[in-house]
This record gives structure tokens, C-alpha cells and sequence, in this order.
């Protein structure tokens, strides 16, 4: 309720009242949340890129970017720090918002950072999800991101 | 003081037992059922608080994550059309098993009275329950509100694939409803917990929201799959949140059981002793008495 009347009194979206102030730096920082249900990766940090793979293509975020809704389809998310290291993890489904504030929600059904896959593990799954024939298979799609990404 | 007891005993001897003075037996039996039940009630406590402690570590990875599901709703403020007869969801989040103090009748009077408020409006509400003990309560009163019903909740902690089970089921039933909201108990801390309850909206009133218009990209399929991932993802929010706020008002509850319990073992041993020394008392007095006879 509060929110609201703060909402009508500042233009663009911006919620909390301490951010009124410093209003033109607000939106060069991107606060990223990336989580899974069981594990959270990035809480509301400030991170200078996004690489998201969606059912509509695979775009990257920066700050600033224009807002959207988007559904996640398996693949490779990377994350670009601020002091330019890059992390990389694999998620098999999910949602990611991108909101006018900056803020980006990103929620993966699974995700896991790529080193704690085994591509020697990931090919066999795949093997054996194709002489299964099973079409959506999570193991198949798995390992297909997987040996995709670091081929 | 003998002498008082011993007047005592006869007197009650004498009108034909007005009060039944316990037995030793008695006293005896009560006193092994009482330890019994304190036994129980402190494994039970120790066991709810090792689900606790589990619990309460998944929770803060889900607390972020179900926090970044609703964030959409609350940055875009996004609000069902007012004044139109509108349907409503109201998903109650619970659990199969009692003895966990007000857990479950807080949530069905939180349902109830919003029930009432919908109704009074002209509103038609619907209602999904996760949990046997909530149907209990429900079914009583509210039965022709219950569109559908989730057992064996609560006896492993929940995960996705449950939340996710709950939200296709809830979406196959077909009911068409505009904006709804999950109702859970809020997990504070030990002691406390609250009855809240996050919102949910359907794919049409999202995307027929005002705000939705600076949000670029979206067309229905997108936002079709975003909602349900939504609805998931709140859903399991609750669960996580509920199961926590169970077992540690289940850890409560059964640590003030067996607070009574040894009070009882306390104040029943102190009878017990009482009335085992009357009976040496009047034995004595009745071998002096028949010795001073003779």
C-alpha cells in the first residue's frame, strides 16, 4: 500500500523510497536474483550481464534492458560479474522477469553450475535416452545442453 | 496428625465410601500411563525438532526463490478488475497430522472468514486444500466450496514435484477463476508463526493489467507458461513455509505436553507416597490395637 503511493508520486517505476534519491543511478545496476527451489545462486546482486537461453531465443540482459517476460528453455545461463569473471550454469527450465526497475528474477525449475557436471556421465545419459527413445527426456536434455556448451 | 488420619479413614468407612479414596493400584496405573505418555511425547518433541531443523534450511533458499516468483505481481501491481463478479481461488496450505497446536485452525478460519467476505460481495469462491486435517475442518461447514483435495501431505518435506502435481491438478479441474490466493502459515520463528497469504492471478487479468504494457515481448504461449510456472512456484513457497511453521508448532506443542506431563508424574508420585504411607499407617494401627486388645 505504501509502495503504491510512492509509485504515483515517482516516475519511472521506482518502489523504495531509498532509492528516490539517487533515482538516476538507480537503473544502471541490475539486481539479480537467480534461484532454484533448492538453491539460491545470486540474491539481489549486482552483476554487468545475463545470457539466457528462452523459448523465443537467447538473448542477454543488461541494466537497463526493456522489461520482459520470459520462459527458460534448457540450456546455459552465464553470468557476467562486475570485475568481468563469468559463471556459467546449466538450467532445465524456468522463468525470468525483467522488471522496470533494473531487477531481474531468474527461476529455474534446476539449475547447476556447469563444473559440477560430468560430460563423460552426461553422454552416456544421452546414449541412453536415444536408444530409449524417450523425446523429453530431462537426462537427454541434460546432457545435450551440456555437451553442447562445452564442445 | 495420625490421629486426624486415621479419623479420617473412618469416618469415610463408616458412610459407605461418600469419596473413593484411590487405591494404591489406582495411583499405580495412572502414574505408569502418565510416564508413558511423557516418553512418547518427549520422542515426538525431539523428532519434530530434527524435521525443523531440516526444514527450516530449505527454507531460505525457497524463501528467495518464492519471493522472486511474486515479484512480478508486486512490481507490476497487478490487480484483478475491481467491481466485476469475479472468481476467486483460494488454495489452503496444511497438513495430514494433528498435534501441532493452532497450525491447521488457523489456516480454516482465515479461509472461512475470507469465504464470508467473498460471498457477502456476491463473489463465487472455490476452494483447494493441501491436507487432510484442513478437509476435516472444512468439510463440516464449507463442503460445497471444496473443488479439490491433497492427502499424504506431511509426512516428507515437500518438494517442486508436489507443489507442481498440486498446480496441474488445480488447472485440469477447469476452473475458470480470475485472481485467488494461497493461504499459509508464515514461519517467523520457533515460537511464531503468522497466517498470510501470497496472491495469484490468472493469465487474463495479468496480462489485462495496466501495467503489463511496458513489459515488451510477450505474447500468450509465453505468458500462458509463465503464470503456471508462477503458480508453481507460489505454491511451493507455501508448502515449504507451512511445513516449517508445522514442525516447529508441533515442537512446541509437545514440549509443553511433556512440561504437563512431569508436572502431573510430580504431583501424582507426592499422592502416591501419601497414600502408601496411610496404608502402613493403618496397618500399624491395627496390629497395636489388636495387640493392645489381647
Amino acid at each position: 500500500m505504501m509502495a503504491a503511493r510512492f509509485l504515483r508520486r515517482s516516475i519511472p517505476v521506482l518502489r523504495q523510497a531509498r532509492c528516490y534519491a539517487d533515482a538516476p543511478s538507480g537503473s544502471s545496476q541490475m539486481s539479480f536474483t537467480f534461484a532454484s527451489p533448492t538453491q539460491v545462486y545470486f540474491k539481489e546482486a549486482s552483476v554487468k550481464q545475463v545470457d539466457v537461453p528462452t523459448l523465443t531465443g537467447a538473448f542477454g540482459i543488461l541494466p537497463a534492458h526493456v522489461p520482459t517476460l520470459q520462459v527458460l528453455r534448457p540450456g546455459v545461463v552465464t553470468v557476467f560479474n562486475d570485475d568481468g569473471s563469468a559463471a556459467k550454469f546449466f538450467v532445465s527450465s524456468g522463468s525470468i522477469t525483467v522488471n522496470a526497475d533494473s531487477s531481474v528474477q531468474l527461476l529455474a525449475e534446476e539449475a547447476f553450475p556447469l563444473d559440477q557436471l560430468d560430460v563423460a556421465a552426461a553422454k552416456a545419459n544421452l546414449e541412453k535416452a536415444q536408444s530409449e527413445m524417450a523425446s523429453a527426456s530431462d537426462e537427454a536434455a541434460r546432457a545435450e545442453a551440456i555437451v553442447k556448451a562445452l564442445e | 496428625m495420625i490421629l486426624s488420619i486415621v479419623l479420617s479413614y473412618t469416618y469415610m468407612t463408616n458412610t459407605g465410601q461418600v469419596r473413593n479414596m484411590a487405591t494404591l493400584k489406582d495411583i499405580t496405573i495412572r502414574l505408569k500411563s502418565i510416564k508413558n505418555i511423557q516418553k512418547i511425547t518427549k520422542s515426538m518433541k525431539m523428532v519434530a525438532a530434527a524435521k525443523y531443523a531440516r526444514a527450516e534450511r530449505q527454507l531460505k533458499p525457497a524463501r528467495v526463490y518464492g519471493n522472486g516468483a511474486v515479484a512480478l505481481y508486486e512490481k507490476a501491481e497487478i490487480k484483478a478488475p475491481e467491481g466485476v463478479a469475479n472468481k476467486h481461488l483460494l488454495i489452503g496450505v496444511s497438513s495430514d497430522r494433528g498435534l501441532c497446536g493452532a497450525v491447521h485452525s488457523n489456516v480454516a478460519k482465515a479461509i472461512k472468514a475470507k469465504i464470508a467476505t467473498l460471498t457477502g460481495e456476491g463473489k463465487e469462491v472455490m476452494v483447494v486444500n493441501v491436507g487432510d486435517k484442513l478437509r476435516n475442518i472444512l468439510q463440516r461447514t464449507h463442503s460445497n466450496y471444496l473443488l479439490l483435495s491433497c492427502k499424504e501431505v506431511g509426512r516428507k518435506p515437500p518438494t517442486f514435484t508436489d507443489a507442481s502435481i498440486v498446480a496441474t491438478e488445480l488447472l485440469n479441474m477447469g476452473f475458470e477463476f480470475d485472481q485467488g490466493a494461497v493461504i499459509y502459515n508464515r514461519f517467523r520463528s520457533v515460537i511464531s508463526y503468522k497466517t498470510d497469504e501470497k496472491p495469484i492471478f490468472s493469465i487474463d487479468t495479468v496480462a489485462n493489467s495496466e501495467n503489463m504494457g511496458i513489459y515488451d515481448d510477450i505474447d500468450a504461449d509465453v505468458l500462458r507458461n509463465y503464470q503456471e510456472f508462477a503458480l508453481v512456484n507460489i505454491i511451493y513457497f507455501g508448502l515449504k513455509e507451512s511445513t516449517t511453521s508445522e514442525q516447529s508448532a508441533r515442537m512446541t506443542a509437545m514440549d509443553s505436553a511433556s512440561k504437563n506431563a512431569s508436572e502431573m508424574i510430580d504431583k501424582l508420585t507426592l499422592t502416591f507416597n501419601r497414600t502408601r504411607q496411610a496404608v502402613i499407617t493403618k496397618e500399624l494401627i491395627e496390629i497395636i490395637s489388636g495387640a493392645a486388645a489381647l
